[in-house]
């Protein structure tokens, strides 16, 4: 990152069970540490593990704030998925139906992705990221520039897939969003972690200062 | 008009000579256009994704040779095939075969460099979510190729006009022998200096019917990839 430190020292193990929102002020580093847990790129120094291991578990799906539409119909992107995910070619008409109406985009299989709104658009990229049947689901900003009804079928899917016991990460700016999905609460500033625990008494008692400001509508500097 | 030796006399009478020069322009510029993609689009494609050593000289040589006079390409064909050239013992020179050899020569870079262009536009936009689907690298450039068809077949277009419009490489190579290699282009430049002007106007007007031809279906293929695509 040409001598720009974006995360320092960050310690993070992240269990098993409800989602772990990532918050904090923009340039915090919640879109850098996805993308380190995504593998798509390698610390310059430290090392993430899975379970203990260092090797990434082959089912873990990102997805990303401004998702890449394939230039082919919904359900091509979805085929796409599937075949990179190495699914049966025999349960791909099956799968994308199941995926298409888990996202509400039923009917819109034969639509250029391209062509889907923008809340579409990140459902479509959803049901992308859900086509392997990852164990892990990154997700970036999800509902970051939507509408509260798409934002609510994207939350919804996201508790859906959370409850089917995937590891959901994410991040968002929306605190009333880490509220309403989050099992932890992880707060980032300046690429370091200042807080993290249960949302449960994050939100209600949080430990430090800078969260109880960030978490009053303050700005953190 | 009886006895009307205009280029569009005879191709109104079906003349079988003329109708044969148009047929061979379209045969050598299509199949030196089809050679040319085969070449140009998956190199194109592989120096758009991989970074090596010689990378920027790589694409700077790709988008020189798209400017090199046909010929000078026509010369250097010339000499490869001449009979004392290095494959001067496969007797191609003189022929159609030499011809494409010349053109596919000439349109390789054009397809490659315009390839490059596209596909690493598309790659800078899909890089994240293919290498999050763990796509391999071949996958990579296929998936590129497919999803960038429509400004491709823009760029094969370009490749087959300019090869069907150049008449410096395969006057050289070919000879434009009457019956054999001689094609619109070659025909225009040898009417012309013979001073049958009428003939060369009228396979000249044959020739940009074609181009226009082309660039209407160029355009038909870029709306319907932008109605696809968006």
């Amino acid at each position: 990152m040409r001598g720009v430190t974006i995360l320092d020292r960050l310690s993070l193990t992240v269990g098993a069970g409800a989602p772990t929102v990532l918050i904090g002020p923009n340039g915090a580093g919640k879109t850098t540490a996805l993308r380190l847990m995504a593998g798509l790129m390698a610390p310059t120094s430290g090392r993430i593990t899975w379970g203990g291991r260092p090797d990434v578990p082959a089912r873990r799906a990102i997805m990303f704030q401004k998702p890449a539409m394939l230039r082919r119909s919904a359900g091509g992107n979805l085929r796409y998925a599937l075949n990179a995910a190495g699914i049966p070619r025999r349960d791909y008409a099956g799968r994308i139906h199941e995926l298409l109406a888990l996202v509400g985009l039923d009917g819109l299989e034969r639509r250029p992705a391209r062509r889907l709104s923008g809340g579409e658009q990140q459902r479509l990229a959803l049901a992308r990221a859900l086509a392997g049947d990852p164990a892990v689901l990154l997700l970036d900003e999800p509902t970051a520039s939507l509408d509260p009804a798409a934002t609510k079928t994207i939350e919804d899917v996201i508790r859906a897939v959370a409850a089917k016991g995937a590891k959901v990460v994410m991040s968002t700016h929306d605190l009333g969003q880490a509220r309403r999905l989050g099992g932890d609460i992880v707060l980032l500033h300046r690429g370091r972690l200042l807080e993290t625990g249960p949302a449960a008494t994050f939100f209600t008692s949080p430990q430090t200062e800078a969260a109880r400001i960030f978490l009053a509508g303050d700005l953190l500097v | 008009m009886p006895g009307d030796t205009s280029a569009f006399g005879l191709l109104l009478a079906g003349d079988p000579a003329l109708l044969a020069i148009v047929r061979l322009s379209l045969a050598v510029s299509l199949s030196a256009t089809a050679l040319a993609a085969v070449i140009g689009i998956p190199l194109g494609a592989a120096v758009a994704l991989t970074r090596f050593r010689g990378r920027e000289g790589m694409i700077v040589f790709l988008n020189a040779m798209m400017g090199v006079p046909p010929v000078v390409i026509g010369l250097t064909v010339f000499l490869l095939l001449s009979r004392s050239g290095p494959l001067g013992s496969f007797g191609l020179l003189f022929t159609p075969q030499a011809m494409i050899v010349a053109q596919t020569i000439m349109v390789t870079p054009i397809i490659a460099a315009l390839t490059r262009q596209t596909v690493e536009d598309l790659w800078a936009e899909y890089r994240d979510e293919l290498t999050a689907m763990n796509v391999g690298p071949l996958r990579k450039i296929a998936t590129l190729v497919w999803d960038a068809r429509f400004s491709l077949v823009t760029t094969l277009l370009a490749g087959f006009g300019r090869a069907a419009s150049e008449v410096g490489s395969i006057i050289i190579v070919g000879g434009n022998i009457e019956g054999f290699t001689r094609t619109m282009t070659t025909a225009i430049a040898l009417e012309t200096s013979k001073g049958d002007l009428s003939l060369a106007i009228g396979l000249g007007i044959v020739l940009i019917g074609i181009v226009v031809i082309i660039n209407a279906l160029a355009w038909v293929v870029r709306r319907a990839g932008e109605a696809y695509a968006g």
